[in-house]
């Protein structure tokens, strides 16, 4: 089956675009990567409501936080591992503490930004984000839920974290799908065991679980596209209903997803849990396809991990 | 000095009102001196010279220069005051307080459980706060932030921010330096209360910043240098910052860390140390 591909990034920029037009208040802020943000379509059309701040992500941020106190809904974008990494701090006390209504876009998460190599790589950048009271995060699965998830956070008082990736992704969600803050989606049925992926790895995710089904297992896939505030209800309902939890993410280990889930599991209803994600490494140059598979991250890998937890759940 | 009622209702814009004369304005600035010293003394910790280095900068801006409101701090066509060197928050609280944004009898709240009145300021909770800061090196990005907003509504709103020297070690300082002059927000105002005391020592033997206006100068913006206790020359400074174009201001007050209270006066122990009960009675004293 040919599967439509379509990059998240893109959408981005014309769902930008299109609440511009909307609503004077959006304006849109990047650090000199606006022609792979792709906030450089809004740029175009809007030029007075654009600000490139140069190489200088920590100002950005800041200046973001000063539009928004002062009624503006700004946009400010660049790469996962600049923000909120390189200015942690100006995220934290400008946008985080005062809850302004800052919504940070950062494409370019994990390591499936390939070739440029480690410096590139956001592998903890949803740890940090997770960790600011008050923040909305969400990392969409595909180009479709991008749209819904950037013009929710428009129309959303409070700050928001939205991580896209750099590849073209399939669409995971059927056509009536609505993405809603804080609302997991299953994508596909199953009793057995549970697979809850975000972002790049729900694909993965779903053709494990199609795999799986061929040999008789009924794995239940969960999109978990907001982090924060996360449904705590869907974990909950897929540890009593399946017994066990894969969780799936491109991102370290420690403080993303895989933290999240078993946080809810262990205070309400403990069933074994694996991780797929990436183990305390950083990664290295190659293509997306290589790292996600050198680092651990692809269907034939969550299949493994849904193995070893069935194992553990007998 | 209490502000009468019916400046509170119009705002305290000198463009509507009677503008505060200089002697009134010395008169509130000694208050302010003395709301400082007591808020800090009770808090028992805060940072005293740093407070009182801006208090005639505070005092000319929230009595002679700005338009606003302390009946409705979100007026959304108010000159916003961005205060960048959140440590002086006494110096700040103690002027809304003064202006009516809260009760007087609040100031001794600083620093206590459930008090509007954090250690370092939150917008959240205090009213007339702009900016919640404490982290240094933000508040000029912040303030470049809410002047192009004013400039995308069309709006006349000027903002104000006062950063400490010290504080122009932090490199986002430049960032925003080299932003707000490439962005030509003339609707801008830098005040820098250039008291060379940083908490280690002297700025000049802990990191020196001259030639402290060529920077400026360099960096494209308007630069005037004044002293930063004499609300005559304040004020002078200030109107000259009115009319430029498409430029930002830099104003260089060269203040004196403690000012008005001598044994704290050029003392970097008081940047973070609070006065203990013997120490207040004398300060009070100098401040009659």
């Amino acid at each position: 089956m040919a599967v439509q591909e379509a990059s998240l990034r893109d959408k981005y920029g014309q769902t930008l675009v299109e609440l511009g037009r909307e609503n004077p208040d959006i304006v849109v802020l990047d650090s000199d990567l606006s022609k792979s943000t792709m906030t450089t379509y809004f740029a175009r059309e809007f030029p007075q409501r654009f600000f490139d701040c140069g190489i200088a992500e920590q100002n950005m941020v800041t200046i973001a936080a000063g539009l928004a106190a002062s009624g503006k809904i700004p946009f400010a974008s660049t790469f996962a591992v600049f923000v909120p990494g390189r200015c942690f701090d100006q995220v934290r006390m400008s946008i985080a503490y005062p809850h302004l209504n800052v919504k940070l876009v950062a494409t370019h998460g994990g390591i499936s930004v390939g070739e440029d190599g480690a410096s590139h790589h956001a592998i903890e950048d949803l740890s940090l984000a997770l960790s600011l009271p008050g923040f909305t995060v969400v990392v969409p699965a595909d180009a479709f839920e991008t749209a819904q998830a950037v013009q929710t956070a428009a129309s959303t008082q409070g700050p928001f974290y939205i991580r896209l990736c750099r590849p073209k992704l399939p669409s995971v969600y059927s056509a009536d799908y609505r993405f809603m803050v804080g609302s997991a989606a299953t994508v596909k049925p199953g009793n057995d065991v549970t697979v809850i992926a975000t972002g790049l790895m729900v694909g993965p995710a779903l053709e494990a679980a199609t795999a799986l089904q061929a040999e008789g297992i009924g794995c239940r896939v969960i999109s978990m596209s907001t982090l924060k505030p996360l449904d705590e209800q869907a974990i909950i309902k897929a540890a009593v209903e399946t017994g066990a939890i894969v969780t799936a993410e491109e991102h370290l280990a420690h403080g993303g997803l895989g933290s999240l889930v078993a946080q809810v599991v262990v205070g309400n209803h403990p069933v074994p849990v694996e991780f797929v994600s990436i183990k305390d490494t950083f990664a290295q140059s190659g293509t997306a396809t290589q790292l996600l598979e050198k680092y651990g991250l692809t269907a034939r890998d969550i299949e493994r991990a849904v193995c070893s937890v069935l194992v553990r759940k007998r | 000095m209490a502000i009468s009622e019916e400046r509170l209702k119009t705002g305290i814009t000198p463009s509507e009102t009677r503008p505060l004369t200089v002697t009134e304005m010395e008169a509130i600035a000694r208050r302010l001196r003395r709301h400082i010293v007591s808020m800090i003394a009770k808090a028992a910790s805060g940072h005293p010279g740093g407070s009182l280095s801006a208090v005639e900068i505070l005092t000319a801006l929230y009595f002679n220069v700005m338009r606003h409101n302390p009946r409705e701090p979100g007026w959304s066509e108010r000159d916003r005051f961005v205060l960048s060197k959140g440590h002086a928050a006494p110096a700040l609280y103690s002027v809304l307080a003064e202006c009516g944004y809260f009760p007087l009898e609040e100031l001794s709240t600083l620093r206590q459980l459930d008090s509007r009145l954090q250690g370092h300021t939150d917008r959240k909770v205090t009213p007339g706060v702009e900016m919640s800061a404490g982290a240094l090196g933000q508040g000029l990005s912040f303030s470049l932030g809410a002047a192009l907003a004013a400039r995308l509504g069309l709006q006349k709103y000027h903002v104000y921010v006062l950063l400490g020297d010290g504080e122009c070690d932090e490199g986002q300082v430049w960032e925003a330096a080299m932003a707000a002059a490439h962005f030509k927000a003339d609707n801008l105002t830098a005040i820098i209360d250039r008291n060379e005391i940083q908490l280690d020592g002297w700025t000049r033997d802990i990191m020196n910043l001259e030639p402290f206006a060529d920077k400026w100068r360099a960096f494209g913006w308007n630069v005037i240098e004044t002293d930063g206790h004499d609300i005559t020359q304040l004020l002078q400074a200030f109107e000259k910052t009115r009319n430029v174009k498409a430029q930002p201001s830099a104003i260089i007050a060269h203040t004196v860390k403690g000012k008005g209270v001598s044994f704290m006066e050029n003392n970097p122990d008081f940047h973070g140390k609070a006065p203990n009960k013997g120490e207040l009675d004398r300060a009070l004293k100098e401040l009659e």
